[in-house]
């Protein structure tokens, strides 16, 4: 039974637990975005959106990660995943 | 013409004030001219971490107010002749000094000092804004923790707002019985996820707590690890060249004998 729990915790230390949940907390923190403006924004860019192509709402997808720069290193990043349904026509 | 420099965390109970005493004290030791205040007003504290709690006749808003003049607020220390405290108020809020005032007292004690060291209030409201009013440099004292390490890194951002940059890390209450066995982020850990540059480390040691409970600054304890780190940063502060200490030899006797017997137990 220990070492079953040995194996666990040497797979991933809980330092490293505690790096990467910081590393995450911080890129939201350093971006200082809250929920809700992200949200204002999700409504925003599907209105937009939606005057050229029909999309899938429910399935859309906002989040703030991290990309790698090569001028600034390490920088926040808005990502968004946007499934297309249908174009619509334009006149 | 001396230097100010504000010693902050953002989170409370990280170290900050036994970090402002212990460095304050430190390079009183080596010679300089130092002065220390103690900005968390209201929560006065660095006095008793010194020992000085009985010697305060004016304090910092005494001061700024005009009830007395600097030199009668300053308290000579026990042990260095060239060390001062000047204490904060515990009866007012931090609303009792503002930025400008806090400007006008450093550069004044610029004069006089060497290094002027500030013991700033947890938080990042008015206290912090006047406590890095006239700071020069500052240093974030963090403990390897993620509250303490979010903070840090929310603090280093509110210092370059203020005009502060490059500020240098402490890394306070490394148990390294934790680190060794991936349960706690190490050095390395923290800087990979705050970008700063480090000034020393400072082991979990009982030493801190009895220095505490006595009023002397742990820096005097030729034995304790923690006083070894406090001298270390000390000097790293003049521009000295020192070595980031060992925190393995702080081991025992009974590890060494354990190592030896391969890490069976």
């Amino acid at each position: 039974m220990l070492d079953i729990f040995g194996l666990f915790s040497k797979k991933s230390p809980s330092k490293d637990v505690a790096k990467d949940r910081l590393k995450l907390v911080l890129i939201h923190d350093r971006v200082n975005c809250s929920t809700q403006l992200l949200e204002m924004l999700k409504v925003d860019i599907i209105r937009v959106i939606s005057n050229y192509m029909e999309i899938d709402e429910e399935e859309l997808d906002i989040q703030i990660s991290q990309a790698t720069s090569e001028i600034n290193g390490s920088v926040p990043m808005l990502c968004a995943n946007i499934p297309i349904k249908s174009m619509r026509k334009i006149q | 013409m001396g230097e100010v420099i504000v010693i902050t965390s953002g989170k409370g109970g990280v170290g900050k004030t036994t970090t402002s005493a212990n460095v304050g004290t430190g390079l009183a030791v080596l010679g300089y001219k130092v002065v220390m205040i103690d900005a968390d007003i209201g929560l006065r504290n660095l006095d008793v971490i010194l020992g000085l709690e009985n010697r305060i006749v004016y304090d910092i808003v005494d001061v700024v107010d005009g009830n007395c003049r600097v030199r009668q607020a300053l308290i000579k220390d026990k042990r260095c002749q060239n060390l001062y405290l000047l204490p904060a108020a515990q009866t007012k809020d931090k609303s009792a000094v503002n930025p400008e005032q806090m400007l006008k007292l450093c550069s004044q004690l610029k004069e006089d000092f060497d290094y002027i060291l500030i013991d700033c209030p947890a938080g990042i409201e008015q206290g912090f804004k006047n406590a890095t009013a006239g700071a020069d440099r500052a240093i974030v004292v963090t403990t390897p923790e993620v509250s303490a390490v979010r903070d840090a890194d929310r603090i280093i951002g509110l210092l370059e707002a203020e005009g502060i940059s490059n500020p240098l890390l402490v890394l306070n209450r490394i148990k390294i019985d934790m680190v060794n066995r991936g349960d706690m982020m190490s050095l390395d850990d923290v800087t990979e996820v705050l970008a700063i540059d480090v000034l020393g480390i400072v082991p979990d040691d009982e030493a801190i707590v009895i220095s505490a409970n006595k009023g002397e600054p742990v820096v005097f304890d030729e034995v304790a690890k923690a006083g070894q780190a406090y001298r270390d940063i000390a000097l790293r502060i003049t521009g000295k060249e020192v070595p980031l200490m060992n925190l393995e030899e702080a081991k025992g006797m009974f590890s060494k004998i354990k190592k030896i017997f391969g890490k069976g137990s």
